[in-house]
């Protein structure tokens, strides 16, 4: 048991991690067609591992429902959006005629799946991106007020950057767009290489300890 | 093995402005023309070599013309002061000429089909005003290769830091290596000892990537040793997933986490849960936990996008103790300005060690704090080197440069 739970999932890691860190160096195409081949497979097991993931929340909700857990009435409506938008998938199309079969539109009748997508989905979705709006207002505000010296240093350089960001700004302080382009091109972005760096260093160790077995947490912890 | 030798004697003797070649040369065909399959690449593609000329300047300008057969086509024509080999993007190892003689890839692409293992014949014409004059064609064909030798000096760089991280993990199985303090990590006993005593739940986010990612396994990995405090405080954990893998994952790391703790009793399979993979959908859910649960402690490690602001802003209203850890720099800004704490970058990946204090993970650490060292050195000799380079007019600090180029 320990050989299927430890050691092969370790087997697997190095081997796999081997070949496909040595894939880099090779442009034959035989090294590009694996690639594509296990690229190929990880979407077919993710899409095994999104039954997981669906069976978790169905059961997730459905104890919460029969527990009549707190706010429960929302696991309810969870339900009747999964099990109603499925059901409009391999719905009936009277208008159109035939089968929906997970099509949003058919002969550019949109279906009632369609319908569900682009007017309920899309929509909400938008709500919630348009929502950050909003957030982004309070939260620099919080962080904007100068209280220290790094806040009001802060302050100064989002002030500048913003008036070189928009052509009025640029009008009224004309130095603004020279001054936001330095502050970008310059100072922000010798910042996001250096935390690049230290995060590509970072990557490729924790890749080489999970290649090589040394960290094995991953697997479910553990130190046999 | 003499070749790169060769172009690295070649790169020492011909500074980048050498003295015009045959500058008296009459108007003759391109000399010493030679097609090659073009090395390193994965086939459908031939170089083209041929001297420089005494009469390269703008005006005149170098056709090259392609066939399978009887026929020949031009497929490129430019002038004849460009496409040298020091122009390509070939390091100096892998390069087949002087600096200084002509060089174009012909490769399959619009309105070009190379077919690997069929001949192909090739000519260079030259062409100034009405005049025109033709190499005689050589014949190559092209094939793809095993090796890319022009990546041989990332192979080389990632050997050498493997080298120094496993040698500073022995060094670190035999003494103590301090660690400089990480606010952000300290607060976790905090976070979690918080929770506890109001009797509130802690939120854990693995971020919005797969089990590929570096920063989701690290963001798995603590996921471990916070799991081990929370289980010994007896405190909730919720862990909702965006990825069914990273949730299955995360429920044996948790699990076990409960089992090291001495408390298996406590553990609860559904403490990790899918929501869904959609983004906002996600944020929407989450938020809306954290609005109804009231977690004492929000714990955001990993990968994140357009979802951060919103997932912090409301677990800042709710006056949750935040944690933030994370490689994505874009959104690095929005918590350092929504949570109490912040892992940036690299700090997300030393978290692990930080945590659980253990040799190897010590050792590799010290491993990291070599590496960018030594990226530290070289981008300062690097700078160096280019301005000499520049002010002098020479290839010569190439030699050193190229061993840093394309570090992908």
């Amino acid at each position: 048991m320990i050989f299927l739970r430890r050691q092969l999932p370790l087997l697997i890691t190095f081997v796999a991690g081997v070949v496909f860190a040595a894939q880099y160096y090779v442009p034959h195409p035989t090294s590009e067609l694996m690639l594509t081949e296990v690229t190929k497979w990880l979407q077919i097991i993710s899409g095994f591992a999104l039954v997981l993931g669906v069976t978790s929340l169905f059961h997730i909700h459905a104890v919460k429902i029969r527990r009549k857990e707190p706010g429960w009435a929302y696991s309810l409506i969870l339900y009747g959006g999964i099990l109603g938008t499925i059901a409009a998938g391999f719905s009936y199309s009277f208008t159109a005629g035939q089968w929906v079969n997970g099509k949003e539109t058919i002969n550019g009748i949109v279906t009632a799946f369609g319908w569900i997508y682009s007017d309920m989905m899309v929509p909400l979705q938008g709500t919630m991106f348009a929502i950050l709006a909003f957030f982004i207002a309070s939260a620099a505000y919080r962080s904007f007020r100068a209280r220290s010296r790094e806040a009001a240093l802060l302050l100064i350089a989002a002030i500048i950057v913003m008036m070189g960001r928009v052509p009025l700004g640029e009008m009224l302080l004309p130095v603004s767009g020279d001054v936001t382009q330095w502050i970008l091109n310059v100072l922000n972005a010798a910042v996001r290489r250096a935390i690049l760096i230290g995060i590509s260093l970072g990557a490729v160790a924790l890749s080489l300890k999970i290649i090589f077995g040394m960290e094995r947490a991953y697997l479910g912890g553990g130190k046999e | 093995m003499l070749r790169p030798l060769a172009v690295l004697v070649c790169l020492c003797l011909f500074p980048l402005t050498a003295p015009e070649a045959g500058a008296q040369q009459a108007f003759a065909p391109p000399q010493n023309l030679r097609v090659i399959d073009t090395p390193s690449d994965s086939g459908e593609g031939l170089t083209v070599l041929w001297a420089r000329a005494g009469y390269d300047a703008p005006e005149v300008r170098y056709q090259i013309m392609l066939g399978d057969g009887a026929e020949k086509k031009m497929v490129a024509e430019f002038p004849a002061d460009s496409h040298y080999v020091r122009d390509s993007r070939w390091p100096w190892w892998t390069r087949v000429d002087r600096p200084d003689a002509h060089q174009f890839n012909l490769k399959s692409g619009k309105g070009l089909e190379l077919k690997n293992g069929t001949p192909y014949a090739v000519a260079v014409a030259v062409v100034k005003g009405a005049e025109r004059v033709e190499a005689a064609p050589v014949q190559a064909v092209p094939a793809p290769n095993w090796v890319n030798w022009n990546q041989m000096n990332n192979l080389l760089l990632v050997l050498l830091f493997g080298a120094v991280v496993f040698g500073s993990i022995r060094a670190a199985k035999r003494r103590e290596i301090f660690l400089r303090r990480i606010p952000g990590l300290d607060a976790v006993d905090e976070a979690i000892g918080r929770a506890t005593e109001l009797g509130k739940p802690i939120l854990y986010l693995t971020g919005a990537g797969d089990m590929s990612e570096p920063s989701t396994i690290a963001a798995a990995v603590i996921l471990g040793r916070v799991a081990k405090r929370v289980a010994a405080y007896e405190t909730d954990l919720l862990v909702p997933h965006r990825d069914p893998i990273v949730m299955a994952v995360c429920q044996e790391i948790t699990k076990q986490s409960y089992l090291e703790a001495g408390k298996p009793d406590v553990f609860r399979e559904d403490s990790n849960f899918f929501i869904t993979t959609d983004q906002f959908s996600y944020t929407a859910a989450v938020d809306g936990i954290m609005l109804r649960r009231k977690p004492a402690a929000n714990f955001f490690m990993g990968s994140y996008f357009a979802e951060a602001l919103l997932l912090t802003e409301t677990g800042a209203s709710t006056g949750a103790i935040q944690i933030a850890g994370t490689d994505s720099d874009h959104q690095l800004p929005f918590f350092v300005t929504t949570c109490d704490y912040t892992l940036i970058g690299e700090e997300l990946y030393a978290a692990s060690a930080y945590l659980s204090r253990e040799p190897i993970q010590l050792g590799t650490l010290r491993g990291q704090d070599f590496g960018k060292a030594f990226i530290l050195v070289v981008l300062a000799l690097g700078t160096l080197l280019a301005t000499v380079g520049v002010l002098f007019a020479t290839d010569l600090p190439m030699i050193v440069l190229d061993l840093f180029k394309d570090l992908k």
